[in-house]
C-alpha cells in the first residue's frame, strides 16, 4: 500500500497480547530509529524535539518574567550563562526583546505547530484511518529532517554575538529589515528567516502527506462520516497550512530581498543611523497583511489539532458519544474558512482604511459562533456521562476551560472600537496565551497522556499526571488571568520596564505574583518530563486498549511494527463514538465490530452493507 | 565550590523523590490499585473541579476589587467615554457567559463521575439544542457588531473642520511634535531633509514652515477637536495616549491620523485623582528597539485660553535656527523674524531634539 519495505508477520496476530521484542529486523539501526520512514518513529521524533523546544521556550519566558517581576534584582548570577547580555547586574534591553521574540517563535512554530501537529498527525492518521503508513514515508522522513535542520539554524542563532532576532515574533519591517535599528536585526534575523523558510518546507511536506493519506488510504468502511474528530481536525489543519504557509514564505522572501538586495517592498522614506535611505514606495503595512494572512490561520493550525484530540478524549472518558458529531465537523470547517478572512483584525490601528476595519470586525465576531458551538458540545458531552478522570481527560477539560475563557476576551479584541485602547497591551497577551497558548499546550499534553500507551507500550503514572495537571491548570490561570487587569490598566506589551511612566507604575506586586507563578508552573512541568522519560523505560506495561476506546489504533499489537497491523487491516463498520450504547453489554463498541455482532444495540437503520 | 554543593543537593533531592515515587508505585501495585477500573483518584478529581471553581470565582471577585483601584481613570476624551462603556457592557456579557459555561464545565465532572453501576446516557445529537446555541451567540454577536461599528465609524470619520492640527513624529527612541503656528498650516517635509538640526525634515523652502514650532511637550486645548498627523522616520512606532483611549501606529512612509476631543485639562485631572503631580503621557506601543519602553512624552491639556497663550509664547523653529534656515533657503531669508534681544534664552523650553542616546544607555 505504501512503501515497499514493510514486512507483515502473520504470526503476530496470535500472540499480540505479549510484549514481543522482535530481533529480526532487516533495516539497519540508523534507518529504523534515525532516518526512519515509519510514521510512529517520526511522530516520536517530533514529540521529543517539541518537548526539548518547549523547555527552552519556557526557560526564555522565565528570563523576561524575572525582569518584569523583579526589575531591581541583581541578575549577575545569570552572567555565567548569558555573558555580555548581563551588564552591571541588569539584563540588556535588546536581549530582553530577543527573549520575547524567541519565546514566541519557538512556542508558536516549533512547539505548537511542529511538536503538536507533527507528533499527533503523524502518529494518529495512519493508525486511526487504518493505513500501514503515510502515503509517502520518504517525504514524511524528509519533513522531519527539514524541521530538524530549521531547528538547528534557529538554535544556532541564539548563540551569535549580535543576538537572535529580536523584533518580536511578528518581525515587522522596517525594524526587522534594518540592522541599524537593532542588533538582532543583523545576522540573527538572517538566520531566523532562513530557519523559517526551511520550517515552511517541512510543514508543507508534512501537510501534503497528511492530506493525501487521509483522502487515499482510509481502510474499507472508513468513510468521511466515520472518521474520528482527531482526523477531521488534522485534515483541516493540514489544508489550512498548505494554503497559508506559502504566503509567509513569500513575505519572508520579499523581506530577504529588502534586507540583502536593495529592494523596497516594505521600506519607504526612512532616516536611520544618521542617513536617509534610498528606499521609496514600499509599504510596511503590506508585510503585516502578508504576515497575518498566515499568522491568523496559524492560530487555528495550532488550536484545531488540540480541539480534535480533546474531542476524542472527552468522548472516550465520558463514556458517551461526542455531542453533535456533525456540528463539530461543521464548526471545524467554518472556523477554517473564517480563519482566512479575519487576519486584518490584528491591524485595526495600523492606519489601514477604517472601512476595511469594519469588515474585519464583522467577520471576526462571526468566528465566535462556531467556536461557541464547539464549547457547548464539549459541555453537553460531559452531561450525564460516566466520567473517568485520566490525566488526559483532566487536561482536556482544562483545555475547554481555556478555550472558553480566552475565546470570550477575543470578542472584546475583535471589536475594533474597543481594540483601540487594548491593542498591544497585556490584555492581548492574556487573551492569546490562554486561548491559543495554554489551550493548545493542554491539548498536546492530553494527547501525550492518552496515546503514550500506544507510543511506548507502557503507561504513564497517573498520580503524577494528576499532580501535574492541577499545578499547571491553577498555575496557568494565576499567570494569565491577572494580565487582563494589567491590560485594562493600559500596560503595553514588550516593555522592558514600566517604571518610567506615571501611568504604568502600579501593579508591581501583581507582576511579581505572575512571575513567581510562571516559575512554579515551569518547575511543575518537570513532573511531566520525569513521568514521560521514566515511563518510556520503566512504566507499567499497558493493556491493549487501556482506555476502552473505539478507534482503530487500539486494535494494533502493543508495540506495532512498521505496517501497524500484523495481519489484514481491520475493516470499519461504524462511527467511532458508540460509547454506552443502549442494549450492548459493554460501554464501548470499537469501530471494527460489525453490526451483525451487536444485534441488541443496533438502531433500525444500522446494518452492515456489502459484506 | 558552592556550585558543586548545589548540584549535589539537587541530585540528592531528585534521587530521594524518585525512590519515594517507586515505593508508592510498588505499594499501589501490591494493593491492587491497578486492577480496578477507577480508584479513589476519580472522586478526588471530581471534587477538586468544584472546589477549584468556587475558590476560583472567589479569587476572581477579590482580585478584581484589588486591581480595579489601579485601572486608568475615566476617559479624558469624548469617544473614550463611549468606548469604555462599550468595553464594560461587553465585559459584563462575557463574564456572565464565562461564569455559566465554566460552572457547567466544572460541576458536570463532579456529578457525573464514574460509577460502576451506571451507564452513560447515549445522547449523540439534538438538533434543537444545536440551533439554540448557534443562534444565541449569533444574535449577541450581531448586537455587539452594530454598536462597535457605530462607534468605530464615528471615531474614524474625517476630523471636523477647524480641528487643531498637530504633527507627531516617532523616532528611535523619542517622540517629537510640531505645531503649524499662526497660519494653521504645517510646512512641507521630506525625509531627505532630516539632519541633526532639522529632525522633522522640514522644507525651509516652503513659506508655511516659518511659523512652525517644535515644543518639548504636547499641549492640547480642552474641549476642541484635535487632529494628530502621525508619522515615523525610522521604524514603526505607535502613538498611545492611554487616558484619552487613543492609539494609532506611526509608520515610516505612510502618514496616519487620529482625531479626538480632550475633555479634561491636566488641572482637572490633578483634582480628580488627588495627585498634584499628575501628567498625561504619550507612550509607544509598537516594539521599535531597545528604547521602546522609554518613549515617554508629557502631554498637557490646557483650558482653551491658556492653550492660545502657550502657543503664542512658543518660538518658531526657524527663528531658533536662523543660520540653518538661511543656509537651506537663502531666497526666503525675508521670512525670518527680526532678531530679538536674547534669542538663546528660551532655548531649553522650545528646542526640540530629545537626546536619543540617553535612552540607549538604559
Amino acid at each position: 500500500m505504501s512503501s515497499s519495505d514493510i514486512h507483515i508477520h502473520d504470526h503476530h496476530a496470535h500472540s499480540h497480547d505479549h510484549d514481543h521484542d522482535h530481533e529480526h529486523h532487516e533495516l539497519p539501526w540508523i534507518r529504523q530509529y534515525i532516518f526512519s520512514e515509519d510514521h510512529k518513529i517520526i511522530a516520536k521524533q517530533y514529540l521529543i524535539s517539541g518537548i526539548l523546544w518547549a523547555i527552552l521556550g519556557g526557560l526564555f519566558s522565565l528570563i523576561f518574567r524575572i525582569q518584569l517581576g523583579f526589575p531591581n534584582a541583581d541578575l549577575s548570577w545569570m552572567k555565567p550563562v548569558l555573558g555580555e547580555w548581563i551588564q552591571n547586574g541588569k539584563l540588556d534591553p535588546e536581549f530582553y526583546l530577543a527573549m520575547v521574540t524567541m519565546h514566541g517563535t519557538i512556542m508558536v512554530f516549533f512547539v505548537l505547530t511542529a511538536g503538536l501537529s507533527g507528533t499527533f498527525s503523524n502518529f494518529l492518521i495512519p493508525l486511526q484511518i487504518g493505513a500501514r503508513d503515510m502515503a509517502s514515508g520518504f517525504l514524511n522522513m524528509l519533513s522531519f529532517w527539514f524541521f530538524f535542520l530549521s531547528s538547528v539554524v534557529m538554535f544556532a542563532s541564539i548563540f551569535i554575538s549580535t543576538g537572535p532576532a529580536s523584533g518580536g515574533w511578528v518581525i515587522y519591517p522596517p525594524l526587522s529589515a534594518l540592522p541599524q535599528a537593532m542588533s538582532g536585526s543583523g545576522l540573527g534575523m538572517t538566520l531566523w528567516l532562513s530557519s523559517m523558510a526551511i520550517f515552511i518546507v517541512s510543514s508543507l511536506l508534512g501537510s501534503l502527506n497528511y492530506i493525501t493519506t487521509i483522502i487515499n488510504l482510509r481502510t474499507k468502511g472508513m468513510t468521511f462520516d466515520r472518521l474520528p474528530l482527531t482526523i477531521w481536525a488534522f485534515f483541516i489543519t493540514a489544508i489550512i497550512g498548505v494554503l497559508s504557509f506559502p504566503v509567509l514564505f513569500s513575505a519572508a522572501l520579499l523581506l530577504v530581498f529588502d534586507r540583502s538586495f536593495g529592494t523596497s517592498f516594505f521600506l519607504s522614506e526612512i532616516y536611520i543611523g544618521g542617513e536617509a535611505l534610498s528606499n521609496q514606495g514600499g509599504s510596511a503595512i503590506l508585510f503585516q497583511h502578508l504576515f497575518w494572512f498566515l499568522g491568523h490561520p496559524e492560530v487555528y493550525i495550532v488550536l484545531l489539532p488540540a480541539l480534535g484530540i480533546t474531542s476524542e478524549i472527552v468522548a472516550t472518558n465520558s463514556r458517551k458519544p461526542i455531542f453533535g458529531y456533525k456540528a463539530m465537523i461543521g464548526s471545524i470547517l467554518a472556523i477554517a474558512f473564517l480563519s482566512f478572512i479575519v487576519w486584518a483584525h490584528h491591524m485595526f490601528i495600523t492606519g489601514m482604511n477604517p472601512f476595511l476595519g469594519s469588515i474585519f470586525m464583522f467577520l471576526t465576531l462571526i468566528i465566535a459562533v462556531p467556536s461557541a458551538v464547539k464549547a457547548f458540545n464539549y459541555i453537553a458531552t460531559l452531561w450525564k456521562g460516566n466520567i473517568i478522570f485520566t490525566p488526559a481527560m483532566l487536561f482536556s477539560i482544562g483545555l475547554v476551560s481555556f478555550f472558553i475563557s480566552g475565546g470570550l476576551t477575543g470578542i472584546i479584541l475583535g471589536n475594533s472600537a474597543i481594540d483601540i485602547q487594548l491593542h498591544d497591551t497585556y490584555f492581548v497577551v492574556a487573551h492569546f496565551h490562554i486561548v491559543m497558548g495554554s489551550a493548545s499546550f493542554f491539548g498536546m499534553l492530553a494527547g501525550v497522556y492518552h496515546w503514550f500507551p500506544k507510543m511506548f507500550g507502557r503507561m504513564m503514572d497517573e498520580r503524577l499526571g494528576y499532580i501535574h495537571f492541577w499545578l499547571t491548570f491553577i498555575g496557568v490561570y494565576v499567570v494569565f488571568f491577572p494580565m487582563h487587569y494589567i491590560g485594562i490598566a493600559g500596560f503595553p506589551r514588550r516593555y522592558y520596564s514600566w517604571t518610567g511612566f506615571d501611568a504604568f507604575n502600579s501593579f508591581a506586586d501583581l507582576n511579581q505574583l505572575i512571575s513567581i507563578a510562571a516559575i512554579l508552573v515551569f518547575i511543575a512541568q518537570f513532573i511531566f518530563i520525569f513521568n514521560f522519560f521514566y515511563s518510556i523505560f520503566k512504566g507499567r506495561i499497558s493493556s491493549l486498549n487501556p482506555w476502552r476506546s473505539n478507534t482503530l489504533e487500539w486494535t494494533t499489537p502493543l508495540n506495532p511494527e512498521h505496517g501497524n497491523w500484523p495481519g489484514d487491516i481491520p475493516h470499519v463498520y461504524r462511527w467511532p463514538y458508540d460509547y454506552s450504547k443502549p442494549g450492548h453489554n459493554e460501554d464501548f463498541i470499537p469501530q471494527n465490530v460489525p453490526f451483525s455482532q451487536t444485534p441488541h444495540s443496533n438502531f433500525p437503520h444500522e446494518k452492515d452493507s456489502n459484506e | 565550590m558552592t556550585t558543586i554543593y548545589i548540584i549535589a543537593a539537587i541530585v540528592l533531592i531528585v534521587a530521594i523523590l524518585v525512590v519515594i515515587f517507586r515505593l508508592q508505585v510498588l505499594s499501589a501495585v501490591l494493593k491492587g490499585r491497578y486492577e480496578k477500573r477507577v480508584g479513589i483518584g476519580n472522586d478526588i478529581n471530581g471534587l477538586l473541579f468544584v472546589i477549584v471553581f468556587v475558590v476560583g470565582v472567589g479569587a476572581f471577585w477579590y482580585s478584581y476589587q484589588q486591581a480595579s483601584a489601579f485601572f486608568l481613570p475615566a476617559a479624558s476624551s469624548e469617544h473614550g467615554v463611549r468606548t469604555d462603556q462599550l468595553f464594560w457592557v461587553t465585559m459584563a456579557i462575557l463574564v456572565a457567559a464565562f461564569l455559566v459555561t465554566n460552572a457547567l464545565l466544572y460541576v458536570f465532572p463532579y456529578f457525573y463521575k464514574y460509577k460502576e453501576d451506571r451507564k452513560a446516557y447515549f445522547y449523540p445529537d439534538n438538533h434543537r439544542l444545536e440551533m439554540i446555541w448557534t443562534i444565541i451567540p449569533a444574535v449577541v454577536m450581531a448586537g455587539l457588531v452594530v454598536f462597535g461599528y457605530k462607534e468605530w465609524t464615528a471615531i474614524t470619520s474625517p476630523a471636523p473642520k477647524g480641528a487643531e492640527v498637530i504633527e507627531i513624529m516617532g523616532k528611535q527612541f523619542a517622540w517629537q511634535v510640531r505645531y503649524p503656528g499662526k497660519d494653521g498650516v504645517l510646512g512641507n517635509y521630506n525625509y531627505r531633509n532630516i539632519d541633526a538640526v532639522n529632525e522633522f525634515g522640514i522644507d525651509m523652502n516652503d513659506s508655511a514652515s516659518y511659523d512652525d514650532f517644535i515644543p518639548r511637550e504636547l499641549h492640547l486645548p480642552k474641549g476642541k477637536p484635535v487632529l494628530l498627523n502621525i508619522r515615523a522616520r525610522d521604524v514603526i512606532h505607535s502613538v498611545f495616549l492611554p487616558h484619552f483611549r487613543v492609539k494609532m501606529d506611526a509608520v515610516p512612509g505612510m502618514p496616519t491620523h487620529f482625531w479626538f476631543v480632550p475633555t479634561k485639562s491636566t488641572a482637572d485631572m490633578r483634582d480628580e485623582t488627588g495627585n498634584a503631580k499628575f501628567n498625561y503621557e504619550l507612550a509607544c506601543t509598537e516594539v521599535c528597539g531597545r528604547g521602546h519602553y522609554a518613549m515617554r512624552f508629557v502631554v498637557v491639556v490646557d483650558e482653551p485660553a491658556d492653550y492660545e497663550k502657550w502657543k503664542a509664547s512658543q518660538e518658531t523653529f526657524a527663528s531658533l535656527n536662523r543660520d540653518y534656515a538661511a543656509e537651506k533657503a537663502p531666497k526666503l531669508v525675508g521670512l525670518l523674524p527680526a532678531k530679538v534681544a536674547a534669542p538663546e534664552a528660551p532655548a531649553d523650553s522650545t528646542a526640540a531634539p530629545a537626546d536619543t542616546t540617553a535612552v540607549a544607555a538604559h
